[in-house]
């Protein structure tokens, strides 16, 4: 029997909010960490999905736009609770412990490094888009390490988690509400996205730039708009991660966090909307589980991949519905 | 008076010179059709008015230049191109096709799916799952949306069935009665281009060897440049 695909979309979106319910329920806090883990990780492979999957363009350099999320919350958390200030040139300040100031702030930087980065890998494309993608994230991996003021390589502990207006974010659940909420905010935006003209002009020019020019739209523009919004909600994520963890380090920066971002999509589903989210919630499980049997547990998510990639190009949701996903 | 002005055209791929001079004109709302063997660079002469590829000479729509303007931005100055080979957008349905290149005008979602009623039929579909005549009949109507002043058809009938290359041939009938788009035709059908076009332009090795009213092109010439 196969499912409608908006069926298995709502079932897994239903699911994904009953499990820390009924962990609250049972008193057991630390599944509730990972629900938030896995809603996160979801939220920052939905970003790249975007530019991924209905853009065409493989970046192997998101982790950058989840580190600059991270370290600006940490950065921000780590001046407003030490009382030193921030200088940046001109213009100084205190830092700040408030959620959505932190998560304007990740957007607006993760934003603004996505839109120069853009700018020059997509003069380029194929293997070389991935190639310069993966350089920047070294780049910023490598800066991170020797960024002594914030860490270096040990990373940053932020001893508070931020605060949101009307809710203890220190009660797991009631974090994992902001999150879910927000990866909910954004699968809506990205769902009318996707079916906007934008959305199917971004699309088409996955499928042909020269043919998506030759009906009167820029392709490098609109791609690079997507990968703009792509590298904003990636950033945001980053940001939530580090509340989460209540640390920011370089491996947020690392190629194999942008590599995880993309197996994650893999296997939930290329281009699909509740792709990365039912990748994430997979990876997470079993990051868990067979983590707590063996220290080689990603064997086991590589032959998962490798089966998916073999058999169900659609990742999971392609076997579950039986429909086929984008070609990328 | 000549809408598109074309003079002088030449055009490489590489080191290997497709073009050597072309020269054609297309007046408003006028149907012209552009004829030649295989490989003679009507197709080349094509993407070359659509800056899809780097070309010499001059290049001019109502009086403005269009040499050397991204492709984009001639689409947007009212060149509407149908490719050879129909190339839709084939992970979007018929309906994401039209709307993704939908620009304001008199062509809209309603028009087009009236000028071809099999579009409506399918608009769910993906555009990979169309026939090739239902595909075609996409590709114009992808086009259209984008509401040209001048309208190329490259070789818009090629590998159809006959009742298909009929539906396609009456909307373009359609389009020249109703509409006061111009129309530059590539198509080896002869007979169905000299009962549609006002005027010819033949090309042979890269050069315009003969251009007038499409009354006026004999069967010697025909027969000289295009073998029929």
């Amino acid at each position: 029997m196969k499912f409608e695909e908006r069926y298995l979309n709502l079932f897994v979106l239903v699911g994904l909010l009953l499990l820390p319910i009924w962990a609250q329920a049972m008193d057991e806090p630390f599944t509730i960490t990972l629900a938030t883990r896995a809603v996160i990780l979801a939220l920052a492979a939905v970003g790249l999905n975007l530019a991924l999957g209905i853009g065409g363009m493989v970046s192997f350099g998101h982790a950058v736009f989840f580190g600059i999320g991270g370290y600006a919350m940490g950065i921000l958390a780590y001046h407003a609770q030490t009382y030193t200030t921030l200088s940046l040139g001109l213009f100084e300040t205190g830092g700040t412990n408030s959620m959505p100031v932190i998560w304007l702030v990740a957007m607006l930087l993760s934003g603004a490094v996505a839109f120069v980065i853009g700018l020059l890998s997509l003069r380029t494309s194929g293997v070389y888009f991935i190639m310069i993608t993966l350089a920047f994230g070294q780049m910023f991996y490598y800066f991170a390490i020797s960024w002594a003021q914030y860490g270096g390589e040990d990373g940053l502990s932020i001893y508070v988690r931020n605060g949101f207006p009307g809710l203890n974010t220190l009660v797991p659940i009631e974090f994992f509400g902001i999150c879910f909420v927000l990866l909910c905010v954004t699968l809506v935006l990205f769902a009318r996205l996707q079916s906007s003209p934008f959305g199917l002009a971004l699309n088409a020019a996955r499928q042909s730039k020269s043919r998506v020019a030759a009906v009167g739209l820029n392709p490098t523009r609109v791609k690079l708009l997507a990968f703009v919004l792509s590298g904003a909600v990636t950033g945001l994520a980053g940001a939530l991660f580090a509340d989460l963890n209540r640390f920011v380090s370089p491996t947020m920066f690392s190629w194999q966090l942008s590599g995880e971002l993309i197996v994650l999509i893999i296997i939930g589903g290329v281009g699909r909307l509740m792709g990365p989210v039912i990748g994430a919630c997979v990876f997470v499980a079993l990051e868990h589980f067979l983590g707590e049997i063996t220290d080689f547990w990603h064997v086991s998510l590589g032959i998962i991949l490798l089966c998916i990639v073999l058999f169900g190009r659609g990742g999971l949701i392609g076997l579950i519905t039986g429909k086929e996903g984008a070609h990328v | 008076m000549s809408f598109l002005t074309v003079r002088n055209l030449t055009a490489s791929y590489g080191v290997s010179q497709a073009l050597f001079g072309v020269d054609l004109t297309v007046a408003k709302g006028e149907v012209t059709a552009l004829l030649g063997r295989n490989g003679m660079g009507k197709s080349t002469t094509v993407k070359s008015i659509c800056q899809m590829i780097r070309s010499k000479g001059t290049i001019t729509l109502d009086g403005l230049n269009l040499q050397n303007l991204p492709s984009y931005k001639v689409s947007r100055e009212g060149v509407g191109l149908v490719p050879e080979g129909r190339r839709c957008f084939s992970d979007l349905t018929v309906r994401e096709n039209l709307i993704a290149t939908a620009r304001p005008g008199e062509w809209d979602l309603n028009e087009v799916t009236k000028l071809f009623p099999r579009l409506d039929e399918r608009k769910g579909q993906r555009a990979g799952s169309l026939s090739g005549g239902e595909q075609q009949m996409l590709a114009i109507g992808r086009a259209l949306m984008t509401n040209p002043r001048l309208l190329i058809l490259d070789e818009a009938t090629e590998g159809l069935a006959p009742i298909i290359r009929q539906e396609i041939w009456a909307a373009i009938r359609q389009l020249k009665q109703e509409t006061s788009v111009a129309i530059l035709l590539i198509d080896k059908s002869l007979k169905e281009l000299s009962a549609i076009s006002e005027r010819a332009i033949i090309l042979e090795r890269g050069r315009t060897v003969w251009s007038g009213k499409m009354t006026s092109l004999t069967h010697e010439i025909t027969e000289k440049y295009i073998g029929i």
